[in-house]
């Protein structure tokens, strides 16, 4: 029987994959697809401390094996989502995970505190690395001294373990990691999307309104795997691996690179069902590979 | 309820310039989808799929006949497709036009281009309700002019031509007064068109469909929103729509 149960701080996941954040909003029009409860956990899309539009139109670009998307952090504001989401999510038996955002360390703060008032959000996961709003998120996640000043802020203000979510868009990934390791982060989570552009030949401007997105999808896997597996030989805290994720085998080259569970992202856009199926998927493909656990992959490609 | 089906692909035809027409058999969407809905198209090779419009069905023989215009690389891969070959999709997407049946009335559709095809289903089960139809279709050019004849015979058809190479000439808005009297509006086409019709026609009651470069297509990525007011309020193109009220958004 292969276990694919993992334990990490705040949770404890029946197997190892989660939809990322901004790619599944709160569950509700995925769970007209699948019982979520089959998740090992559902990351939330950002909250922000008030209600926010995002950017203009259009949001989203198709690229070579990727997509550039410049969504604008567009939520509801952190108490509607505690109030409406939350309690929707926590019917089913999966782990949450709620993504915090904020243009200001107060806003940051503000955000990661209201999500004391629930008990049915397991960890937070940090935002400091969203490309596409104009102010926060990005600075905090490009300067490690930013990037600790914000992850210590939230750490005081919330009694959940801290998932710092990092950036791509730097020269050196190692010492944001252990910047924010230092400040106390329980875990990071990497990586997030690496900021692009594509210009559309027939108006000869950028195709995205923003004119910058951020690219994911199998693109950016390459980056990710390096990214993590450089990082992994640094910190001791577990890290939860995403970028361009769309099958088993992929899972199990996170695993490999020195993540202990993954995000998939934007591959429930083509695929809805693409993470039970990969949930479905994973026992075999590890033992095809001599795993007989999840536990035992991690880190093992590693030299 | 949106399905993840597999599509068999009976017909496809190039019936205008970069002009597609397919007809495809799945009988959960010809069972279920109604006019104005969209289906979820994968093409093999691309990230995201494409969102198409249903231009017609056929309950007994279980078709849906989608058009499409190849304007890049994915609807390009879709025109390459024969029959016998299969397709991925999720569908029956988005709301679709809400028909009025009380009242006998007189429907004008106002078509633009590649939002042309939605409007003949949404036609062909108005007459079938016995509703008088007026159809206003514009294009670019002579070459991408299709449909004409299945609009004629709903009823009473005008084709406009940017460049005056078929039918009248200029925007389909410059037809309306020509097109007489009516009870109720449909119209699916560019942005820019949606505007001129909606701002002329603010006393009439009427239903647009928008199209939006899409993520997820079922409302989970916010790729394709549209506001409803400038505080803020918004709806989602691909699940909340296509279809709106005129005055609903603000384009």
């Amino acid at each position: 029987m292969t276990n694919l149960a993992i334990n990490l701080p705040g949770l404890e996941l029946k197997n190892p994959i989660m939809p990322a954040s901004g790619c599944f909003a709160f569950g509700r029009e995925y769970s007209e697809f699948y019982d979520l409860s089959k998740l090992g956990a559902v990351i939330m899309k950002a909250a922000t401390g008030t209600e926010r539009f995002g950017n203009p139109t259009p949001r989203v670009a198709e690229t070579a094996s990727g997509m550039l998307n410049a969504i604008g952090l567009q939520n509801p504001g952190v108490e509607k989502i505690i109030e409406k989401e939350v309690p929707f999510l926590g019917q089913y038996d999966t782990s949450i995970i709620a993504n915090v955002a904020g243009s200001t360390l107060e806003e940051y703060e503000k955000v990661a505190a209201a999500f004391n008032q629930t008990d049915q959000v397991h960890a937070l996961e940090l935002n400091i690395s969203c490309p596409n709003v104009k102010e926060g998120g990005i600075q905090f996640g490009t300067d490690p001294s930013m990037a600790a000043k914000v992850t210590e802020t939230v750490k005081n203000a919330s009694q959940l373990p801290v998932y710092v979510k990092l950036s791509p868009n730097v020269t050196n990934i190692v010492e944001m990691a252990k910047a924010v390791e230092l400040a106390g982060a329980d875990g990071l989570s990497m990586i997030n999307t690496i900021t692009g552009m594509q210009i559309h030949l027939p108006t000869k401007k950028p195709l995205i309104a923003n004119k910058t997105g951020g690219l994911s999808g199998p693109a950016i896997k390459p980056v990710a795997i390096r990214m993590i597996y450089e990082v992994k030989q640094h910190v001791s805290i577990p890290i939860i691996g995403m970028g361009g994720i769309s099958n088993a085998e992929d899972v199990l080259e996170f695993l490999l690179a020195g993540a202990s569970a993954v995000a998939v992202g934007t591959a429930n856009f083509s695929n809805p069902f693409v993470c039970p199926e990969i949930i479905d998927a994973l026992p075999e493909t590890l033992n095809r590979y001599g795993f007989d656990s999840v536990e035992d992959a991690i880190g093992k490609g590693i030299m | 309820m949106i399905k993840k089906e597999t599509m068999l692909i009976k017909f496809v035809e190039q019936i205008a310039l970069d002009t597609i027409e397919m007809v495809v058999e799945n009988a959960y969407i010809s069972k279920t989808a109604i006019p104005g809905q969209f289906l979820h198209v994968a093409v093999d090779g691309q990230t995201l799929r494409r969102p198409i419009s249903i231009a017609d069905i056929n309950r007994e023989k279980e078709t849906i006949t989608l058009l499409f215009k190849i304007v890049g690389s994915g609807t390009a891969k879709l025109a390459t497709l024969k029959p016998g070959m299969s397709m991925d999709v999720l569908g029956p997407s988005g709301n679709g036009f809400q028909i009025v049946d009380k009242e006998p009335s007189t429907i004008l559709l106002i078509g633009g281009g590649i939002g042309v095809p939605p409007l003949y289903y949404l036609g062909k089960t108005l007459a079938e309700k016995n509703k008088e139809i007026i159809s206003i279709l514009g294009f670019q050019t002579e070459k991408s002019v299709f449909y004409e004849e299945k609009f004629s015979s709903l009823g009473r058809t005008y084709i406009v031509t940017n460049d005056g190479s078929y039918g009248e000439t200029g925007f389909v808005t410059d037809v309306i007064e020509k097109a007489g009297q009516f009870d109720r509006y449909y119209s699916c086409g560019p942005v820019p068109m949606l505007k001129a019709i909606t701002a002329k026609l603010v006393d009439k009651p009427g239903m647009i469909s928008l199209e939006e470069r899409m993520g997820c297509g079922v409302g989970a990525c916010m790729a394709c929103v549209i506001p409803t007011d400038s505080n803020g309020g918004y709806k989602k193109i691909c699940s909340d729509g296509p279809v709106f009220h005129a005055q609903e958004v603000s384009l």
